[in-house]
């Protein structure tokens, strides 16, 4: 598959996995590996980052994946922050995958503070990967500000309903100056392949691996979707025909001599 | 990044042979997608779709009414100066023509000002050539200001500025610039632009970009048709509108159709581009940028602007002078280009409103450049 470049770093896989609500972290790593992903993130507020033995952290092989921290959890800008300057301080490259989810039930991004916390961030040295709703304008003004990626949801986080902000991340695709990063409510590989086939750069899975009864080939069977979507794309979709039937000729014009 | 790093990606002979061997199942693969890569846009281009122009009219048209509806924008075109210092061997205002010069002065210019509002115009085109001694930016922000009272929309196609001088004329109740690269192709350019400040390529290529960097809210792009191979001068002109609209989201970026026509003067183009030809560009244009203004100027027919009208066209100019005092004068001087379609005002409206189109006079305002303290 051809390579995803995000702030000028290559990566081979276009799926990126989260570490959060597996049953174990064996069933963590299973989905992990399987998944053939590069980066993996992980909840800033679910580890002891200074830790290297923190019994998640252990688990997870800094050499093969970059540890994409998240803001999980924080309800302000000024919360994300100080949560991402932990985390570099505790030894992290400066990447910050940024969530600001002030309603903790649908734990919907807020784009507001998501925006400030951009801003510093950015002006910090982070490479800052804003979790957002899929909205364009929000997306256009965060790349403005310097974010590495946008990461628009497809729908609310867990609830493994799919693309259904379609219209609006086809959008984000066409007009986006940076990688998009599709977040957040795919629930099975055939959604991951929808957002691939769209022309998503990636997309990022957390509770579909995590809920699956097999976590391990769940991951196997993602890897496959993203790789499958992916192909699809750079190969050229043919569309739905819409072809118009023409009933008044827009163009004998050109041929009245 | 700007779009000279994109646009030094690419071998215009390269292109060229890329777009000749598209074949059909490629333009039906583009005309059957929702959007357009370079892919699509190379495909729509080709020789391979002129079987197909009728579907791409139909898309254009029905994608151009959904976006815009029945409307049509109405401009018209005021000649401040012919002064000019540069060579385009095509232009009727190049240094070397021997034609009387003239700049307006600023009662001048208001008296055209007077006589364009009066015919029903409020969105004014400021044209000049280039000659730094006799028109600059302090004279161009002067007449600026000495308009505004009669237009709610001034835009400029003037030689190309500076940032700091996109920003003077923000302030002085600019909103828009069209600045057409004449041909994307280096080589050509070079030869056509023997001399002046124009010979410089990438300055005029990155002007766009300094003007939407300034804050102009709408940005017209073009090639001079009849100069380069109009298939890849178009796929250039798409790129770059593409390039624009990406970077400066918050302009609304147009591309014109002119056209050289093979006239009386010594300058034959090259490369002419015939009507049908003319019609696959607009259509693919509109297939490319959905939401792009498409502008036609009275270079072009009456017959023929009322039927390329349809295919996605958004804006319009009429009954249009190209010398400098010619609304007002009743001798005319030496004109820019001659026009082709010279209805007035009033019978381009009546024409609009035979076809169904709203004529729009007015789509902006001032009110918007003033910022809160």
């Amino acid at each position: 598959m051809d390579k995803l470049v995000i702030a000028g770093r290559e990566f081979n896989s276009r799926l990126m996995v989260g570490t959060g609500k597996f049953s174990s972290n064996a069933a963590m790593v299973a989905a992990m590996e399987a998944s053939g992903a590069d980066i993996v993130t992980v909840a800033l507020r679910r580890v002891d980052i200074d830790n290297p033995a923190d019994d998640m952290l252990a688990h997870i092989d800094r050499e093969r994946y970059l540890l994409l921290p998240n803001t999980s959890g924080a309800r302000d800008a000024e919360e994300a922050i100080r949560l991402a300057r932990l985390a570099r301080a505790a030894g992290c490259e400066p990447w910050v995958k940024l969530e600001v989810t002030p309603d903790p039930y649908y734990l919907l991004p807020d784009p507001i503070e998501t925006l400030k916390a951009a801003e510093v961030l950015v002006k910090e040295g982070f490479i800052v990967l804003p979790y957002i709703n899929a909205d364009p304008v929000l997306a256009k003004h965060l790349q403005e500000a310097g974010t590495a990626t946008v990461m628009p949801l497809g729908a609310p986080i867990g609830t493994n309903k799919g693309v259904r902000t379609r219209d609006s991340i086809a959008i984000i695709i066409e007009q986006a100056i940076v990688p998009v990063v599709v977040d957040a409510g795919l629930g099975a590989p055939s959604h991951a392949a929808e957002a691939m086939e769209m022309g998503a750069d990636a997309v990022l899975v957390n509770t579909a691996l995590a809920v699956a009864e097999n976590p391990g080939k769940m991951g196997a069977a993602f890897k496959k979707g993203v790789e499958a979507g992916r192909e699809a794309y750079l190969a050229g979709l043919g569309a739905q025909s819409d072809r118009a039937e023409a009933s008044s000729p827009l163009t004998g014009f050109l041929h009245n001599d | 990044m700007s779009f000279l790093d994109i646009i030094n990606q690419y071998d215009p002979q390269q292109v060229l042979a890329e777009i000749e061997a598209c074949t059909s199942a490629d333009v039906e693969r583009a005309l059957n997608s929702d959007r357009l890569g370079p892919k699509g846009l190379q495909a729509l281009l080709s020789p391979a779709a002129e079987p197909f122009l009728e579907q791409m009219a139909q898309k254009a048209h029905a994608i151009t009414q959904r976006r815009f509806g029945k409307t049509i924008l109405l401009y018209a075109p005021l000649y401040v100066s012919n002064e000019c210092t540069n060579g385009c061997v095509y232009c009727g205002f190049n240094a070397t023509n021997k034609v009387p010069r003239k700049t307006l002065s600023l009662d001048e210019v208001e008296q055209e000002a007077r006589a364009i509002h009066a015919q029903g115009f409020r969105h004014i085109l400021l044209v000049t050539g280039e000659s730094p001694k006799k028109v600059d930016n302090a004279y161009l922000a002067a007449v600026a200001e000495r308009i505004k009272p009669y237009f709610s929309s001034i835009s400029i196609e003037v030689y190309p500025m500076e940032t700091k001088g996109y920003q003077q004329m923000v302030a002085a109740g600019v909103d828009g610039l069209t600045i057409y690269q004449e041909t994307y192709n280096r080589e050509l350019y070079a030869e056509l632009h023997p001399f002046g400040q124009k010979r410089d390529y990438d300055f005029r290529l990155l002007t766009p970009e300094r003007g939407g960097a300034a804050g102009l809210r709408r940005i017209g792009i073009g090639f001079l048709q009849g100069l380069g191979n109009f298939r890849t001068e178009a796929f250039f002109t798409g790129l770059h509108a593409l390039f624009l609209a990406k970077h400066f989201w918050r302009s609304l970026i147009s591309v014109s159709f002119p056209r050289m026509r093979p006239a009386e003067g010594c300058f034959q183009p090259p490369n002419p581009v015939t009507d049908p030809q003319l019609a696959q560009l607009i259509c693919t244009m509109r297939l490319l940028v959905h939401d792009a203004g498409l502008v036609l100027s009275t270079r072009e027919s009456a017959v023929l602007r009322d039927h390329l009208l349809p295919l996605g066209i958004t804006q319009i100019s009429a009954g249009s002078c190209t010398s400098p005092g010619g609304y007002s004068e009743t001798e005319k001087s030496t004109e820019q280009f001659v026009i082709d379609d010279d209805r007035t005002p009033a019978e381009v409206e009546q024409m609009l409103r035979n076809k169904g189109y709203d004529p729009v006079w007015k789509d902006w305002d001032e009110a918007f450049l003033h910022k809160a303290g």
